[in-house]
């Protein structure tokens, strides 16, 4: 025991955790200019779960740090917008009481370096993100961009797509109901596999993820986390060298079971009023989804991540199908 | 008519078949949830699609010991009918109702398309409304539908007409180009010796609204409820008397 007053700055390092230094930042996909960066609000080098958490956070996949310029273009407001970008999935009203909750997002690099798990876990993120608005998810579609169909790997790559993509939607119950496929050399180092899911819901019946209110417990649900998908988000947001077949365990492994009973779980929940906020446990894991749905709301989460259920470092920055977040009421 | 629809965690078709019971045909249909040991005086219950447990272990061998599926043997051993579709036939399949097992599908893949059946049987509860040789379409959605069971076995199922639809080409012969999973004989429905329980790979639930541009699925609905309503009607006369 020391006599020190910890200053809220001091963080002193977990047992067994490595040390951290530019390389082991730049292994984790920050630049060098991200992690002086980091150096600088932290005052001190980061420990290493604060490296974990921040290479998922400042990730392209969670921040849209590059792509957010072009994604602003894109026309997001209109008397039928309920909710536009900063939300699970955009909620548009259609009339007669109903809203329609939909939202497309890629799973291009998990599906490049596990085409199976990576575009079934692609539909599987999408879907949560329409069931965590309380919506329930009625149709699939997929938009899949290959290479040359001799291309190395690319018949492996077509296969796993597809098949992954066709045996979640079944397992879930939720039919593909159409998209696009297309061939072309330019896809040959980096196919894309985007997914989008549709779901419909009572206007009175949407939950957003706005934590607002203190003291209010929040309840992770959903699959355990496991050894799959551990810094997902950075992957993600790499680009490919020699190594992607290394990068497989970043790449989490579907649970389509779990997801359906925790569709089944989150709409029954929505439809009592006991739920403030709802959340998609995404590819950072607790690190992001927590602290998104309480900055939302104005308010903030403390995390303990000695606590049992956090405990290993891998949950703070791990992705798994089928895990959501709720907030309730005390 | 009053119609019960089994969901077990991963059930997913429970709503479709409910949706044609209650809404297309007006009946009175009820969940009915796994763990529920009766079955609330039902004429007919369904065992739906979906993932039951998860098809763990085998597709439909845990949902086939629920609490639920004990009433549902009950039902069946009582003459009550029983109709189990895709996962549901599965179920039945694994609960020793019906003879037979499943395997992967010969391409091993999940397979979601149209199909065409041949009606082999026109006089049970469910197919009344068909007549035997006639083609029907109806939509498959598996990975595991390859019927298979002993060469006597499947003998002594022709024999006793316990064939009900067969997967065929167009024009109504079987080819087993049309038999994408790999059924032995091409088996798409078998029923019970009684002839009260059927299951069935292909969905009639996906095909019974005009909507849905496909209503070859309605009449074996529409089946049994002429059926439940002669039986009633015949029970309300012998009251009567």
């Amino acid at each position: 025991m020391s006599g020190e007053e910890a200053s809220p700055r001091s963080v002193s390092p977990r047992a067994n955790e490595p040390t951290v230094d530019e390389a082991l930042a730049k292994a984790h996909g920050l630049s060098d200019e991200e992690y002086e960066r980091l150096i600088g609000i932290l005052g001190r080098t980061p420990t290493y779960t604060e490296l974990g958490i921040t290479s998922s956070l400042w990730s392209e996949h969670c921040s849209y740090k590059s792509s957010k310029v072009y994604l602003r273009e894109f026309p997001t407001t209109g008397p039928q917008v309920l909710h536009g970008p900063g939300e699970n999935a955009g909620v548009v009203d259609i009339g007669d009481g109903w809203v329609a909750a939909f939202k497309v997002e890629s799973h291009n690099h998990p599906s490049y370096i596990e085409p199976y798990q990576g575009a079934a876990t692609g539909v599987g993120g999408i879907l949560r993100d329409v069931f965590t608005m309380g919506a329930r998810p009625v149709a699939c579609m997929d938009s899949l961009s290959f290479g040359e169909i001799d291309a190395p790997r690319m018949k492996y790559l077509v296969d796993g797509v597809v098949r992954g993509i066709g045996d979640y939607g079944n397992c879930v119950g939720i039919p593909t109901l159409g998209g696009e496929t297309r061939f072309h050399k330019s896809y040959n180092g980096n196919i894309l596999v985007n997914a989008f899911a549709l779901g419909i819901a009572r206007h009175d019946r949407i939950l957003t993820a706005k934590a607002s209110g203190a003291g209010n417990p929040v309840l992770y649900v959903g699959s355990r986390t496991g050894r799959d998908g551990i810094h997902g988000a950075t992957m993600a947001s790499e680009s490919f060298g020699e190594d992607s077949e290394a990068k497989r365990p970043t790449v989490q492994v579907g649970d389509p079971f779990a997801e359906k009973l925790l569709l089944e779980a989150c709409l029954d929940a929505a439809r009592c009023d006991a739920v403030v906020a709802l959340q998609d446990m995404g590819a950072a894991g607790l690190t992001s989804s927590a602290f998104e749905m309480a900055g939302r709301g104005g308010t903030g989460i403390r995390l303990n991540l000695e606590s049992e259920s956090v405990r290993n470092h891998a949950f703070g920055v791990a992705r798994t199908d089928g895990g959501g977040g709720q907030a309730g009421p005390p | 008519m009053k119609c019960g629809v089994v969901v077990s965690p991963g059930s997913n078709c429970d709503h479709d078949v409910y949706h044609v019971l209650k809404h297309v045909l007006g009946q009175e249909t009820r969940f009915l949830w796994h763990r529920d040991s009766s079955l609330g005086g039902c004429d007919l219950v369904v065992v739906p699609g979906g993932f039951s447990y998860g098809d763990y272990l085998r597709a439909g061998a845990l949902a086939a010991l629920s609490p639920a599926m004990a009433a549902v043997r009950r039902h069946a051993e009582a003459g009550g009918l029983v109709l189990g579709i895709c996962n549901g036939f599965q179920i039945l399949l694994e609960a020793g109702l019906l003879p037979g097992a499943m395997l992967r599908n010969r391409t091993l893949r999940f397979e979601c398309r149209q199909l065409f059946l041949r009606v082999e049987r026109d006089d049970l509860p469910f197919t009344s409304r068909y007549r035997a040789g006639q083609v029907l379409r109806m939509p498959i959605a598996h990975a595991e539908g390859n019927y298979v069971a002993e060469d006597e076995e499947l003998d002594r199922l022709e024999a006793a007409g316990e064939v009900v639809f067969r997967y065929v080409g167009p024009d109504g012969e079987v080819d087993e180009e049309w038999n994408v999973n790999g059924s032995a004989r091409a088996i798409a429905a078998v029923c019970n010796r009684a002839g009260n329980v059927l299951g069935m790979m292909p969905h009639p639930e996906r095909c019974a609204e005009e909507i849905l541009g496909n209503i070859d699925g309605l009449d074996l609905f529409a089946s049994i409820l002429d059926h439940v309503g002669q039986r009633s009607q015949k029970a309300g006369l012998e009251v009567a008397q």
